[in-house]
């Protein structure tokens, strides 16, 4: 038997009086809805952006890359800062599912659809930038070894750049599938909870038919803790890979062995900021601060305070290296991040990475939602200017002073920058209206030892489970549900005086299906007592509601929970 | 083949547990279990051999690895041997340390897509693939059990009403 003690010290991650059926509801709550104004309005401006994103990459590659701001000294500059920036923030997600899955953390159950979604999205925005710096889009497949007519022109496997495109498409696509394997149970929740067929067909598709066998679920966990062990090792490689990038080559303030280690660091600390912008709305927004506490911000604040730290010993190992290694060149390189032309940016990235995840070893401040939203903004920025300070200031002084020189985008490094973005909102926006951002499966195998009406039923030395022995018997699934007992027959007519009857000559019945908490199986069992009309399920109050209780004898305190008359009402007015 | 199968649908997972256990301790066969999430120790309870996927994970990587040094060999080595910074490609073995990386991302790779495939087709998973579970509410917050009745439909019956079962019907099964 599952054990499912918890100790008590242990806050719980799943607030308020929810069992399993109102996870359903909550989660399904923003995929059944309709979109809000806010919604549409953020959705707009992203889509505005992403066009605007679009125009310039066209432009780029109709023109030629001259339209980017880069010359002969700095000849990579916001692609590749880009391009790094993104690939970081992938990195929360996988590392949240993967990594604290394998040390068995439960509070990354509420987060980690969202995290491996940004994780997916935001390594979409990553891979255009060496895509379109290839000048020549459509020649990409160049890229992987395909045997060709170019004489036996392969590429060349002793290129860091060569490792990035095995690495990065790797990481994608088996991010990809670790994400949809977990999304199979909670598509088909959606599924079954469809009622219009359209959508019943699109989220049939989307689950693959998942019919939640018990041997499924065995070969479900098993697949998932091996893919954690697989993508472990994998998102570790992805930094370290995109490091190499630059550690493999000669350039004063690139050439260094901390670069993997270091750029993993920055890439957790950048990802899990990310993380922490995106979910302290879509709590708000999609209401699921039950699901997503100030717990679960504070342990994601501790991380980057942490990880923030790691990135901070980094910065100054690598001006001890420099002075230590003796090497004058290597020292100008550093002295000239901080005091020449640049220092500007390098005290922003020493400011933002290094200096404000401190305020995180306050408990004030890290519970604070405003001030984790803040913290989260000015880390996304700092560590921009980390791979701008890197990439930029160790090329734009070179061994040849003649040659020195500045960069300053155009507006076609800035649009394609800004597209990218839009992009991963538009992704990211669609994403919250459409998919399951919870994965209440795994949320449901911690209720129990992780839900505050658990806990509360523990600490009062109440059974979790009550084995009750009146089950109701139906011969074959067509047959209807027997009607109410002769006893509950006043009960009915109590209830249908306070809501009034439903009378069938001038009123046509709705689909009570519709709010949300009822069932066909709860519709019938209404139909049977009377009741057909939001009117009447819009009239019921506290006492209708325990009235009904007690004469359907099923779901207790359901109705008052989904707020039945509450629906129903807003129901009746659009129909 | 057609046959009777007897549903027992159940709202708690511990409840669940409590009644696999009865229903083997009865000698029963319990034909299959639907559930919103995965319960711990049910495969146990109730017979299930181990999967053995994280296996077939293991072999698929063995044969990531073996591509990627193959791949390397012939395309690096053997096709167009080239000196790359004054490292020329005479011996696989000297040049490895370059082509680790991509080793290792093309043992990840087969190691995961391949098993995902694998647990897909095994467990009849795939788009357009129509859902088996019984009764919508096994994916919300109810486990159904099913058993094949044999001429014991009133036993089934009043051993299911006695671990604690919700709801109980009676349904055609069709073998896939």
């Amino acid at each position: 038997m599952a054990s499912h003690y918890e100790a008590p010290i242990r806050r719980p991650l799943v607030i308020g009086d929810k069992g399993y059926h109102d996870v359903t509801v909550d989660i399904a709550a923003p995929v059944e809805g309709r979109a809000n104004k806010q919604w549409w309005i953020v959705f707009t401006i992203a889509l505005v952006a992403f066009l605007w994103g679009v125009g310039c990459i066209i432009y780029t590659i109709s023109t030629g890359i001259g339209t980017w701001g880069l010359n002969k000294t700095v000849n990579w500059a916001w692609d590749i800062t880009n391009f790094v920036w993104w690939v970081g923030i992938g990195h929360a997600g996988t590392l949240i599912s993967a990594v604290l899955l394998l040390f068995r953390q439960k509070w990354r159950m509420a987060i980690n659809r969202s995290a491996e979604a940004m994780t997916i999205f935001s390594v979409i925005q990553a891979g255009l930038f060496p895509i379109i710096h290839m000048g020549r889009p459509w020649l990409a497949y160049w890229v992987l070894p395909i045997p060709n007519q170019f004489g036996s022109l392969w590429v060349n496997f002793n290129s860091p750049l060569l490792w990035d495109v095995f690495a990065i498409s790797t990481y994608l696509s088996v991010s990809l599938v670790f994400w949809w394997t977990g999304l199979l149970p909670d598509f088909a929740m959606i599924r079954d909870r469809a009622v219009k067929p359209f959508q019943k067909k699109i989220y049939s598709l989307l689950s693959f038919g998942w019919s939640g066998r018990a041997k499924d679920w065995q070969r479900f966990e098993e697949v998932s803790l091996v893919l954690a062990g697989l993508a472990t090792p994998l998102v570790l490689s992805v930094h370290t890979i995109v490091s190499f990038d630059f550690a493999t080559s000669v350039i004063p303030g690139w050439h260094t062995t901390i670069f993997p280690p270091y750029f993993v660091a920055g890439a957790v600390f950048s990802g899990f900021a990310m993380v922490n912008t995106l979910l302290i709305i879509m709590r708000k927004v999609c209401r699921l601060e039950a699901y997503i506490t100030v717990q679960h911000i504070e342990l994601m604040n501790i991380v980057i305070m942490i990880t923030g730290s790691i990135v901070g010993c980094a910065y100054i190992t690598e001006l001890f290296m420099a002075w230590y290694s003796g090497v004058e060149y290597e020292q100008y390189a550093f002295l000239n991040r901080a005091t020449g032309p640049y220092w500007w940016a390098y005290w922003a990235m020493m400011t933002c990475n290094v200096f404000s995840p401190q305020f995180m070893w306050f408990k004030k401040l890290r519970t604070s939602i405003m001030f984790s939203f803040f913290i989260s903004i000015v880390v996304n920025i700092g560590m921009w200017f980390e791979r701008f300070v890197i990439i930029v200031t160790s090329l734009h002084r070179d061994y040849l002073p003649s040659s020195w020189t500045m960069f300053s985008p155009t507006f076609v490094d800035i649009g394609i920058f800004i597209g990218t973005l839009g992009f991963f909102f538009v992704l990211f926006l669609l994403y919250a209206r459409t998919f399951p951002v919870i994965a209440q499966a795994e949320v449901k195998t911690i209720l129990k030892s992780s839900g505050e009406r658990y806990k509360k039923l523990r600490e009062a030395g109440k059974p979790l489970y009550e084995i009750t022995k009146t089950a109701n018997i139906k011969e074959s699934v067509v047959e209807e549900k027997s009607l109410p007992a002769e006893e509950q027959e006043s009960q009915v007519s109590t209830l249908l005086d306070s809501i009034g009857a439903f009378d069938a000559n001038t009123e046509t019945p709705d689909d009570l299906k519709k709010v949300k908490g009822i069932g066909p199986q709860m519709e019938k069992t209404l139909n049977q007592i009377g009741i057909f009309t939001f009117a009447q399920v819009g009239r019921m109050t506290e006492k209708e509601y325990n009235l009904l209780d007690s004469i359907t004898e099923s779901f207790p305190g359901r109705a008052q929970r989904d707020d039945w008359a509450g629906q129903a009402r807003s129901l009746n007015n659009n129909k | 083949m057609a046959s009777k199968v007897i549903h027992a649908y159940y709202n708690d997972d511990d409840v669940l547990m409590h009644a696999v256990k009865k229903i083997k301790e009865a000698k029963h066969h319990i034909e299959e279990v639907y559930c919103p999430f995965p319960v711990h120790g049910l495969d146990k309870a109730m017979g299930l051999a181990p999967t053995r996927i994280a296996i077939t994970s293991f072999m698929y990587g063995c044969l990531g690895l073996a591509v990627s040094i193959v791949m390397m060999d012939y395309i690096m080595i053997d096709d167009w041997p080239q000196d790359i910074g004054g490292k020329p490609s005479f011996s696989y073995i000297e040049n490895m340390p370059a082509f680790v990386p991509i080793m290792f991302e093309l043992t990840v790779f087969f190691a995961a897509h391949l098993m995902v495939i694998t647990f897909y087709l095994r467990s009849r998973l795939w788009p357009f693939k129509e859902a088996e579970n019984p009764d919508v509410r096994t994916t919300d917050d109810h486990f159904v059990m099913e058993i094949e009745i044999h001429d014991n439909e009133n036993e089934l019956r009043n051993l299911l009403l006695d671990t604690g079962a919700v709801e109980i019907s009676i349904a055609d099964k069709n073998g896939h």
